[in-house]
């Protein structure tokens, strides 16, 4: 296994830390510098013995897989005995009282004190592809890809209210203040766009589910520099926050501003003897690109028809499916980490009929980005995730099911996760995760060893002590990789 | 020691030589702690659930304890200390910190632990868990200046380090550097000027002094304590819903202004409402306790937020007060300190009182304003005066009183329930008769009902018939219908003398629901009725006039049915059927009175109790005509005090309850698991403390021990934040961690002086900055050398100030200032500046629009910004403002283009220009130059240099020649923010130096705190 051991002098560590980029690129030592300052100790040295690189800590431990990551994030907790987790024996089950064997003692939401009863998978289950990969009738599209998708069937989570389940599954904690995964990757990598941010996030509602609140906490850096939050892209008014021009302003009197800041910044740099200078200027300059890069991202006049046809939407709407064709774009553009919330999952009544319009929302522009990345040979490189915070109950919840967290399932496609296959299993009522079972932690190890990352050593000292985004915990599933 | 160990060490004495003076005496806490800690605690320290080899290094005992396989640490013995060896070993099984560790000792620290031991290998305990010990003022250096004691101590440093001090910065420097740290704003011109001419010696202590006293000294000290208390404006989990607590916020501010010692800061936070006699201020101060994320989000179980709560107050005070990691120790004793899983627990039991919603709304406190509650004063004395008139008799009401009773009576008597032989009703209710003659509906509550009763009359020629609506308590909000609102309607009332239908003339009642008249009870429309909402819970009647009298030879035989077809239960629950014989029944009207005064009526006035004669008499009262004026006046008054009431601010304090939660230890922080010991309030196991015992020890025993003589913490920690605020960096780095893996201080003696000294002098806070900020070490440059930055890039030394960006309300708070748009208001709700459409689209249950403010609730200081935790205004965050989800100690200071775009295009800086443009134009006369001079003047308090002019001056020709020709953009661009344009000046001109003045609030100097 190739380990690259980057062999850094404190002065040259020294001109990486003064480079405070923003859109900090990769580095000719295929690591993040701030990583790895940090991680050497100089970005918050706590003993003045210890300030010397330690070669050993470099994160980058393993061949890198996959460059960027691609989340589809099924906000409200789909539920997995209507999507990804055939199970018959609950079927034959139906209206009979939950066995208290598996309830005692666990943690419940809006069933607390309501009498448990067993309620059948709304939906039919059908083979796909030639793996023959199981996948409800409500996601036929997605079905098509099967031998390109892993499903872990065996996921647990944390927490069971939607807040603090979000917050576990993208900070591996449900203590706020914690850096997002995207932070984490941004941080041990750095990213390869130009003038977009390092990390996108993109947000869409549906009709069928309650549109439960996302905090931006979710994709917040917590204790790590600011850079590597996650900067969301909206739909409504400027794609990035303060991204448009003032009125009255046009881009070239934009520009004269701009330049004259610089002259006069440059003009300050002697005087005031501050290298911080250097890098406000580059601040500046990436902001003014970022104000052409962005509007030239969302314009999708250069796609051709097919395209649209493809994920079914001309963009431009706010929708899930306009949200993919921007993924591919924003993917394209060498973003690292690109989150796609759709908050429609949250299922408390009329299970059969939500989870089949939420499904349908999804299912076309899930497939057409993972069709659409393949052609252009970007999937290799691309993990591809989709999922939520949470599963269901196997009990009725009148007729929808309540939030569960023992045992519920996600995909993934690409960056080498092995395709046409399934892993793990809950028990034959889908109530808990009992066969290979994988962890919210165990997840975030595996996403980050196929980006190269070892999720052991990518810390960051804070508090006086060394952080990671699996706690003190994480397994990579090895099982599920190529 | 075999033979290749011995090697590798030779090797490293050689090395070690070189690297260091080797005759430099190694401090255990500064040089030896922290490699110890970082490297082997994890596995050989505090946490015995994960000590390995039974073996521990972070006690004397473990370090120099004779052990089989070898004592770890020999004083002056290298080649027996068993941890030199194995740091130094290459072998797999020995190596220590073990390879798989990824851990390995730099030869530096190899270096250190070796000289260590050769010197003898003195041990400490941790420094700040020791005494503070009032340092000794060391002799000032030959060849120092020095303007207080902090000198003498980074003198001294400096000198051992071989460079001195920066030379005082300039006047225009100092003062802009003064206001900022003090204030966070910047000076006025008028300042400015007054200090450049200040000719006497203590000009600049002069100064100090006038910034101290003002409020907004205050806000600026505010403004980092509320980082840390997490200080916010929703609440945080899930809905993030709204919630006041402003009134917290206003307290912090005003505390800092008015001076309150940093003792009783603390004790009225942790414990105000716990004082004997605790005023208002204590109650809000001791809101500190509730500014942690709260849920209302449903399915979510108490228990879990609970446990949440309970260990969020345990990280926040530890971190706050004790700068301890304490938050660590939630699921495992700490890895690093000494503070255990039992420790953390104790800690939480000490809030274990506070009354509190685990999942749902807080419920708020009023809290009157002096205004209001004078206001709310005068309205109870009047009430009160109104209520003794209201409340007492005279003889002349007495006998009003008795005519009263007199006619009620002949009237009562006119009336004589009927007899009933048979009630019945539809679909299952049960109807039972009462020895009142009243019947009760029970059983079945069917939507609608119809009650048939067989009855004969009492009276002869029966003229009209009476019903009344009873309340009882067994009925829905006491009846007297079955609706759960205790309506009923009645919608048609039928009446059979003899077996024949008898016709109705009219109808009256005490009262009706509007538009559901008695009348419409016999108008013979089923859908209409008489109607009683709103008087649930009281009696109603209404009488019905016959067309025919009854029959003159008794009893006649009566069959009433009474129908009600209004739907959703709205039956009658209770009621009573009369008879009278009168010549005018509707005037026979007697409204039913409550049951214990028609009980006491019902008695012989000589036969009554005193308490009957007391309630007919008050309950006269309440009916007397003559009385009917303070009656009203007494009502009015009444709205008046509910409004004033309702106009009270409210927030959230604590209170505790009489049965506090019960605290056990949750293994592996596992709210489920109900195994652990229960656990009673303690301060952490091994710092001092005197331990009261044989009663529940409360908040105030945690505040009062904080701030005792014996605690090693609260002092320094609170010396080293506000060291930070004047330097931009603690004396201890890392300011949130004072324990073993926290930093070593870079001038310990200092800092003890500081601790010390402050405790000494009552914990005054105005002492200590002005302390530091009067020092000569703080007035220095900022400006360093290549060199000495080369060498002291942390400027842990001191030999220069430091420079950073301003905090994310201060770089909005100084264009607002240098622009005049700045409202200059102390306290209040929060306000709501410019934000873009649609950042709250994320959020439900409710959805929400923000909606920005009008006027001066626009230009607010940055301090006072809505504080939305989930999606805190989006400008705040670019600056690194934190979310206040957590404590927040320390504050990135990051250098982003998200900044840049903020500055560049938020409509409050383009706002702020247009404005600073404006003023400009108004105050410095037509010349650019002038204009130019001006602005730099208000913003970076100094002139423009040569090279800084001409460009600018292009940029206005340039801008002016555009704006001139294209002035519907000129328009645009001075419309952006409300705030009005001034008249009579050339827009393409105001439009061009809007400009300029983006510019110069773009410039990183003046982000910058130099």
């Amino acid at each position: 296994m190739a380990r690259q051991t980057p062999d850094l002098n404190p002065q040259e560590l020294q001109r990486l830390l003064n480079r405070r980029t923003f859109l900090n690129r990769g580095t000719a030592y295929g690591v993040g510098a701030a990583a790895l300052a940090a991680m050497v100790g100089a970005g918050r040295s706590t003993a003045r013995a210890a300030d010397v690189p330690n070669p050993l800590a470099s994160p980058v431990q393993f061949v890198p897989k996959a460059k960027r990551v691609i989340q589809l994030y099924m906000a409200g907790g789909p539920s997995h005995l209507e999507t990804l987790d055939p199970k018959p024996k609950l079927a034959a089950m139906h209206g009979q009282a939950m066995p208290e064997s598996f309830t005692q003692g666990k943690p419940i939401a809006q069933l607390q004190g309501a009498k448990l009863v067993c309620y059948a998978p709304q939906h039919k289950f059908l083979k796909f592809g030639q793996s023959g990969l199981e996948f409800s009738e409500v996601l036929p599209k997605i079905g098509a890809m099967a031998d390109d998708i892993c499903i872990v069937r065996s996921m647990f989570t944390d927490a069971i209210n939607h807040d603090p389940a979000h917050t576990f599954m993208n900070t591996g904690t449900t203590i706020s203040g914690r850096p997002a995964m995207g932070s984490w990757v941004l941080y041990g990598l750095g990213s390869e766009a130009d003038n977009l941010p390092g990390y996108v996030v993109l947000t869409s509602t549906g009709k069928y589910g309650q549109a439960q609140p996302i905090a931006a906490r979710q994709w917040h850096s917590g204790f790590l520099p600011s850079r590597f939050q996650g900067v969301e892209f909206r739909s409504k008014g400027d794609a990035v926050l303060y991204a448009g021009n003032p009125a009255g302003v046009d881009r070239a009197r934009q520009h004269d501003v701009i330049s004259t800041i610089e002259t006069l910044n440059r003009a300050g740099e002697g005087v005031l003897n501050d290298p911080e200078i250097q890098t406000r200027i580059g601040a500046y300059e990436t902001a003014f690109q970022m104000q052409m890069s962005v509007p030239d991202l969302l314009d999708l006049s250069d796609e051709p028809e097919h395209v649209f046809q493809l994920y079914g939407t001309r963009g431009g709407d706010g929708s899930f499916a306009a949200n993919c064709l921007l993924a591919r774009r924003l993917a394209e553009r060498g973003v690292r980490f690109i989150q796609l919330y759709h908050r429609d999952w949250d299922h408390h009544g009329a299970i059969k009929e939500h989870v089949a319009g939420t499904a349908q929302e999804v299912d076309q522009a899930s497939a057409a980005l993972l069709i659409d990345l393949k052609q252009r040979g970007l999937l290799e490189d691309t993990i591809v995730t989709w999922g939520g915070e949470f599963g269901r109950t196997p009990m009725a919840q009148g007729d929808g099911r309540d939030h569960h967290i023992k045992g519920f399932s996600m995909w993934m496609a690409g960056g080498g996760i092995k395709g046409g296959i399934s892993h793990g299993a809950t028990d034959e009522l889908g109530y808990e995760s009992i066969e290979d079972v994988v962890s919210v932690h165990d997840l975030h190890a595996t996403i980050l060893r196929q980006l190269g990352l070892d999720h052991l050593r990518l810390t960051y000292k804070y508090q006086g002590r060394d952080f990671r985004l699996t706690d003190v915990a994480g397994n990579v599933v090895e099982k599920i990789l190529a | 020691m075999n033979p290749g160990r011995k090697l590798v060490f030779t090797w490293i004495l050689l090395w070690s030589g070189q690297l260091t003076s080797a005759d430099e005496a190694i401090d255990f806490n500064r040089d030896i702690r922290p490699i110890l800690s970082d490297a082997c605690f994890q596995c050989h320290g505090p946490d015995p659930g994960k000590r390995k080899a039974n073996l521990r290094l972070d006690t004397r005992d473990g370090l120099f304890g004779d052990r089989e396989s070898g004592t770890p640490v020999i004083p002056r013995q290298l080649d027996a200390s068993e941890l030199l060896a194995r740091v130094l070993s290459e072998e797999a099984e020995e190596q220590m910190p073990p390879p798989k560790s990824g851990k390995r000792l730099t030869e530096a620290q190899v270096s250190l632990l070796t000289r260590w031991i050769e010197q003898g290998a003195p041990w400490q305990g941790h420094w700040s868990y020791e005494p503070i010990k009032p340092s000794a003022l060391p002799a000032l250096p030959t060849n120092a200046t020095e303007r207080n004691p902090i000198d003498r101590f980074v003198t001294l440093g400096l000198q051992r380090e071989g460079v001195s001090p920066a030379p005082d910065a300039d006047r225009p420097t100092l003062i802009r550097r003064l206001s900022l740290d003090l204030t966070g704003l910047p000076p006025s011109p008028a300042d400015v000027a007054a200090f450049l001419d200040d000719a006497r010696v203590d000009a600049y202590e002069r100064m100090v002094d006038r910034l101290l006293a003002s409020p907004q000294y205050g806000e600026r000290l505010a403004q980092s304590w509320l980082d840390l208390v997490r200080y916010a404006d929703t609440i945080g989990y899930h809905g993030d819903n709204h919630q006041d607590v402003w009134l917290y916020r206003d307290w912090v501010i005003n505390a800092f202004t008015t001076n309150m010692p940093f003792d009783q800061f603390t004790i009225e936070q942790l414990a105000g409402d716990l004082l004997p006699g605790a005023t208002t201020s204590q109650k809000v101060a001791s809101g500190y306790n509730r500014m942690l994320m709260t849920t209302r989000e449903g399915g979510s179980q108490a228990k879990e937020y609970e446990a949440k709560y309970a260990a969020d107050r345990v990280r926040n005070a530890s971190t706050v007060w004790l700068g301890a990691t304490l938050g660590c120790a939630q699921c495992h004793d700490h890895k690093y300190d000494p503070y255990t899983t039992a420790d953390f627990y104790r800690f939480a039991a000490y809030f274990s009182d506070i009354k509190e919603t685990a999942v749902g709304e807080q419920e708020p406190t009023r809290i009157p304003n002096t205004t209001q509650a004078a206001h709310a004063a005068r309205l109870d004395d009047m009430l009160r005066s109104l209520q003794r008139t209201t409340s007492s008799d005279t003889p002349a009401r007495q006998a009003a009183l008795q005519i009263w009773e007199e006619t009620r009576n002949s009237r009562e008597a006119r009336w004589l329930p009927i007899q009933i032989l048979a009630a019945k009703a539809t679909e299952g209710t049960i109807l039972n008769a009462a020895p009142d003659g009243s019947l009760l509906a029970s059983g079945s509550s069917p939507e609608n009902a119809s009650y048939t009763i067989l009855a004969t009359a009492p009276l002869a020629g029966m003229t009209g018939l009476r019903i009344e609506a009873l309340p009882d308590p067994s009925l829905p909000a006491n009846g007297p219908g079955r609706a759960g609102n205790g309506n009923a309607v009645v919608s048609e009332v039928e009446l059979w003398m003899d077996g024949v239908r008898t016709a109705w003339t009219g109808a009256a009642e005490t009262h009706s629901r509007k538009g559901f008249p008695a009348a419409h009870a016999v108008d013979g429309k089923p859908e209409t009725g008489w109607g009683l909402i709103p008087r649930a819970g009281r009696a109603s009647q209404a009488v019905f006039a016959l067309a025919t009298p009854g029959s003159t030879h008794p009893p006649a035989l009566l069959q009433i049915v009474i129908q009600m077809n209004h739907g959703t239960r709205h039956t009658l629950g209770r009621f009573r059927i009369s008879a009278t014989a009168d010549s005018e029944p509707l005037l026979l009207l007697n409204p039913t009175l409550p049951d214990e005064i028609e009980a006491a009526l019902a008695t012989e006035p000589a036969k009554r109790t005193p308490e009957q004669i007391a309630s007919v008499a008050a309950y006269y009262r309440t009916i007397a005509p003559e009385l009917a004026e303070a009656r009203s006046a007494q009502s009015a008054l009444q709205v008046q005090k509910n409004q004033v009431e309702a106009a009270m601010p409210v927030t959230l304090v604590s209170e505790s309850m009489a049965q506090p939660r019960v605290v056990r230890i949750l293994p592996r922080g596992n709210w489920l698991d109900e195994t652990g010991e229960v656990v009673s309030a303690a301060p952490p196991g091994f710092l001092p403390q005197d331990v009261p015992s044989g009663f529940r020890p409360t908040r105030l025993d945690l505040a009062r021990w904080m701030v005792s003589e014996e605690n090693p913490l609260v002092s320094r920690v609170f010396v080293n934040r506000i060291w930070k605020l004047a330097f931009g960096r603690g004396l201890v780095a890392t300011s949130d961690d004072f324990g073993s893996q926290g930093a070593w201080p870079s001038n310990p003696e200092l800092l003890d002086w500081l601790a010390s000294e402050f405790r000494t002098r009552h914990w005054d806070v105005r002492w200590l900055v002005r302390t530091i900020v009067t020092s000569r070490t703080y007035r220095q440059s900022s400006n360093a050398s290549e060199n000495l930055r080369q060498r002291d890039p942390e400027n842990l030394w001191l030999a220069r100030q430091s420079r950073f960006r301003l905090d994310a309300e201060q770089v909005r708070d100084q264009v607002l200032a240098a622009s005049g748009l700045l409202t200059q208001v102390v306290g209040g709700p929060s306000a709501r500046p410019y934000q873009p459409a649609g950042y709250w689209s994320y959020l439900n249950f409710p959805t929400r629009e923000y909606q920005p403010d009008h006027g001066s609730g626009l230009y607010r200081r940055g301090l006072y910004t809505y504080w939305c935790r989930t999606f805190l205004h989006p400008s705040m965050l670019a600056f690194d403002a934190p979310s206040r989800e957590e404590c927040t100690v320390d504050r990135p200071r990051s250098n982003t283009p998200l900044q840049a775009l903020v500055l560049l295009n938020d409509p409050t800086y383009v706002e702020a220009a247009r404005v600073l443009a404006q003023r400009v134009v108004q105050e410095a006369g037509p010349d650019p130059k002038d204009r130019l001079n001006h602005a730099f003047r208000l913003v970076l308090v100094r002139q423009p240099r040569e090279e800084e002019i001409s460009p600018m001056l292009a940029l206005y020709q340039n801008h002016r020649q555009f704006y001139q020709d294209q002035p519907a953009e000129a328009a645009k661009l001075l419309s952006v923010g409300e705030f009005p344009t001034i008249p009579d000046v050339n827009q393409a001109d105001l439009a061009a130096i809007t400009s300029l003045m983006r510019v110069i609030l773009n410039l990183h100097e003046t982000v910058t705190r130099y």
